[in-house]
């Protein structure tokens, strides 16, 4: 049936998802906490991380920019963005970030601006396939329900 | 959302009164505990609301900690447990624990993404009862209730208990008031009034020793009331009973009031001493300092313009020195004296680590000083002498100087900067246990004014900051460098010398409050080592809370490395159970640390450190600022060199005696400390 092909499509990619790394279980939790009451959770967490972490990484992008390079404020908004990513369980993401830290705290300010490339990068990536699996999930939904 | 919001038992009864009368919505308990969540990050912000929610709590989410606050004040009983992220950008999550903990007294728990060693022990001595790691998962959340309950528990034995505190009050009253008269018998008073209190103390706790007594965190504004109630009385009026009448703040006992009455006396004492030798600032420590400087106490105006006359007070901190004093809060550090009390602590068990090593001397020094509240001016020789090593830290001068005004700011300077400018340097203080704090009779201010140690560190300029002998501990790694470095420079003031031109900006406050606050919050509330080092000759543990505890921490935390090393060690000294084995390695540390620092250039040098030490420990003893120690490091030396401390001390406070008040005091003699 419709329906169970998507459904089925729908957890094959959830699982790659998580197998490749590109998810933890922080998003378990999303899921999770999906109901009734709040039927598109997950959606509007990750409709809301991408909108509100879009400022931060400006202020990064700002902070990285300025000379000369203030790390504490780099720090600290990495921190943020840190926080935040890993709350969905955007895995290579915070992992990104986590190395980026670590040259922030190394005052390394090349190597701040490689590790940033690749946290952008990540974030990219993450939000094309979480565009695209959220859609599926939307599919199997209104699929069931009609 | 919330199936329970309608619950009855929440609106109908406080907390505990609720439960006490086994409500029956009681009986679904947790259902409808009401938690309050604070976290700037909006995506955590909804996914812990959403979670909350489906553990069946009632929830109500801010995104900012003064609206959280203003909620809180406005509804004191509205709420019975809050979570709060540690990094928000209006507040530190460790100063709105602070907040929280000082006024409404509720369970606090701290999150963060930092699952930093440091990072969570600073929340344990800020007082939050948990700590959660981010992401937080919801199973992290279905228990929380258990922390209401405990608190719930632990105060209904408090107000059963009541009575018997009271006791204990009024015969600490006697023995403070009757000590308090006669300072003509100094010496001899200082000790037997040390003891006595220490007794007194002692029997306070004991009784209420099972009961869990509210914080008292020494906020700058809390301070600053006091100070207006003693000012309005007049220090020689100033009686705890009748300052904490006209302070009318809720919660506050008489003998919390007396403890940090006593530390006060110490600190303007020390104040008034430091001032007769004015050339010793010069310094590069003394520079910017005065910032650090507290509140300004009306001794502290007198002193603070004699500094500034003598120009070793900026214009600038003298200021904002008298801002504090007058009860304007500068920066709001908001260094609640406890935070330099738990400061002293870390710095004493630091002084026992380091205890070979000069430079730890210096730390020790500093940390010495500042808890004892002794005048520590620390002479520049004497001081260079204990750290050689701590030129390297040098930055960070922070001399605690006893100047009251002075000494509340140091000690948030101190611990500020220690942070800066420690980085590096502070490394090896962590294990020292700078303490930071600079020692002032007050105690908080100091602390609050955190700004000079802010801005020293900021700076990166020694900072010499002078704190009443508050507690030594020096939580703050970073903060403890004490002009070590600049032993040389080290006057006999204890004027902050935070050179760094930061400390001027003593409302660095702001800069402060940011990291200072947050480091320094944990401070307030916290009985400066002094009492540690009491219990240590009554051999009896108090039962401090550590709250502030964290101010030490914060201050690590700018120091990165040192604050690992420093938060442990400070937590540690912190906690009460304090063992004797471990105090006493700290005495000694902490006498050979005060030695050093102490002898600034009073002729007693050597003595003053002693005296130091003794009144870190008159001032433990002192202190009633009841400070909860989780852990059983005790750093006071029981043993150590108490009776060298006290002589050293009572002769330093002879020799700066002439321009002794009449106050006698035991705490605070960290004045000497030589910016």
């Amino acid at each position: 049936m419709d329906r169970n092909r998507l459904q089925h499509q729908v957890a094959c990619m959830r699982r790659s998802l998580f197998d490749q790394g590109y998810l933890d279980e922080p998003f378990i939790q999303l899921e999770e906490l999906q109901d009734d009451a709040n039927p598109n959770f997950v959606q509007e967490i990750v409709t809301l991380f991408y909108s509100d972490s879009a400022r931060l990484i400006q202020n990064i992008e700002h902070a990285l920019n300025s000379r000369p390079i203030d790390f504490d404020k780099l720090d600290d908004y990495m921190h943020q963005f840190k926080g935040s990513s890993s709350s969905i369980g955007a895995k290579k993401v915070t992992n990104e970030c986590t190395v980026f830290r670590e040259y922030c705290s190394a005052e390394n300010a090349e190597g701040c601006i490689r590790s940033f490339q690749q946290v952008k990068q990540e974030y990219a990536i993450l939000r094309r396939k979480l565009e695209v699996y959220l859609q599926m999930v939307r599919q199997a939904a209104v699929s069931r329900t009609a | 959302m919330n199936s329970s919001s309608g619950k009855t038992y929440m609106s109908t009864s406080n907390s505990s009164a609720g439960w006490k009368a086994g409500d029956a919505a009681a009986d679904q308990f947790p259902v409808g505990l009401r938690v309050l969540v604070v976290d700037d990050d909006p995506t955590c912000l909804m996914i812990l609301e959403k979670m909350l929610r489906t553990c069946l709590y009632e929830v109500t989410k801010c995104n900012r900690a003064e609206t959280a606050l203003s909620m809180l004040r406005e509804n004191k009983s509205g709420f019975d447990v809050v979570i709060s992220d540690v990094h928000m950008p209006d507040m530190d999550g460790f100063k709105l624990l602070e907040h929280i903990g000082l006024e409404m007294d509720l369970p606090v728990i701290m999150m963060s993404a930092d699952d930093g060693k440091h990072v969570v022990m600073k929340g344990v001595t800020h007082g939050a009862c948990d700590y959660l790691i981010k992401p937080v998962r919801i199973e992290a959340l279905k228990n929380i209730w258990q922390h209401v309950v405990r608190k719930r528990k632990n105060e209904w034995k408090d107000f059963e208990q009541s009575g018997s505190v009271e006791e204990g009050d009024r015969q600490l009253k006697q023995s403070e008031e009757a000590d308090y008269s006669s300072s003509a018998n100094e010496g001899n008073w200082k000790s037997s009034k040390r003891r006595k209190d220490d007794e007194d103390e002692t029997d306070d706790r004991d009784d209420t020793s099972s009961l869990k007594k509210p914080r008292v965190v020494w906020s700058v504004e809390l301070h600053q009331q006091f100070v207006a109630a003693v000012n309005q009385l007049g220090i020689d009026k100033a009686v705890p009973k009748k300052i904490l009448e006209l302070m009318n703040v809720p919660g506050l006992t008489r003998e919390n009031v007396a403890s940090h009455l006593q530390k006060y006396r110490l600190y303007l004492r020390r104040l008034s001493g430091v001032s007769q030798h004015p050339s010793n600032l010069n310094n590069s420590f003394m520079s910017p300092q005065e910032a650090t400087f507290g509140p300004l106490s009306s001794l502290n105006g007198l002193d603070l313009q004699t500094l500034a006359a003598t120009g070793q007070l900026p214009a600038q901190s003298l200021v904002t020195l008298q801002a504090a004093g007058l009860g304007r809060p500068t920066g709001k550090s908001g260094i609640p004296m406890p935070l330099v009390d738990q400061r002293n602590i870390f710095s004493f068990e630091n002084p026992k680590l380091r205890f070979g090593d000069g430079q730890q001397h210096v730390n020790n020094n500093k940390q010495m000083n500042l808890l004892h509240g002794i005048p520590t001016t620390m002479e520049p020789k004497q001081l260079a002498g204990l750290h050689h090593g701590a030129q390297s830290m040098g930055n960070m001068n922070m001399q605690v100087a006893s100047h009251g005004s002075q000494s509340s700011q140091n000690n948030p300077l101190l611990m500020q900067m220690a942070q800066p400018q420690v980085r590096g340097q502070m490394l090896n203080d962590t294990s020292l246990g700078h303490p930071p704090r600079l020692l002032s009779p007050m105690g908080q201010p100091i602390l609050s004014n955190g700004i000079a140690a802010n801005v020293s560190t900021r700076n990166g300029i020694q900072e010499n900051i002078r704190a009443p002998s508050y507690n030594p501990v020096s939580q703050t790694s970073s903060m403890l460098n004490f002009p070590m470095n600049h032993a040389a420079e080290l006057p006999g003031n204890s004027f902050p010398l935070g050179s760094t031109p930061g400390i001027s900006s003593l409302t660095p406050k702001v800069a402060f409050q940011e990291d200072v606050n947050s480091d320094i919050k944990g401070s307030v509330g916290f009985l400066p080592s002094y009492d540690i080092f009491n219990d240590l000759n009554q051999h009896k543990p108090q039962n401090w809370e550590l709250q502030n505890v964290g101010m030490t921490l914060d201050a690590s935390q700018h120091s990165n490395s040192l604050q690992g090393n420093l938060n442990h060690a400070q937590s540690v000294l912190v906690q009460q159970g304090f063992p004797s084995g471990q105090v006493n390695g700290q005495n000694r540390s902490a006498t050979v640390v005060s030695k050093a620092m102490f002898s600034s250039g009073d002729s007693t040098g050597h003595v003053n450190v002693q005296n130091g030490n003794q009144h870190l420990n008159s001032l433990l003893v002192d202190s009633t600022v009841r400070i909860k120690s989780e852990t059983p490091t005790i750093l006071y030396p029981d043993d150590f060199g108490q009776e060298d401390l006290m002589s050293a001390l009572l002769k330093q406070q002879d020799a700066i005696a002439p321009a002794e008040h009449e106050f006698d005091f035991d705490g605070y003699s960290l004045d000497n400390i030589p910016v």
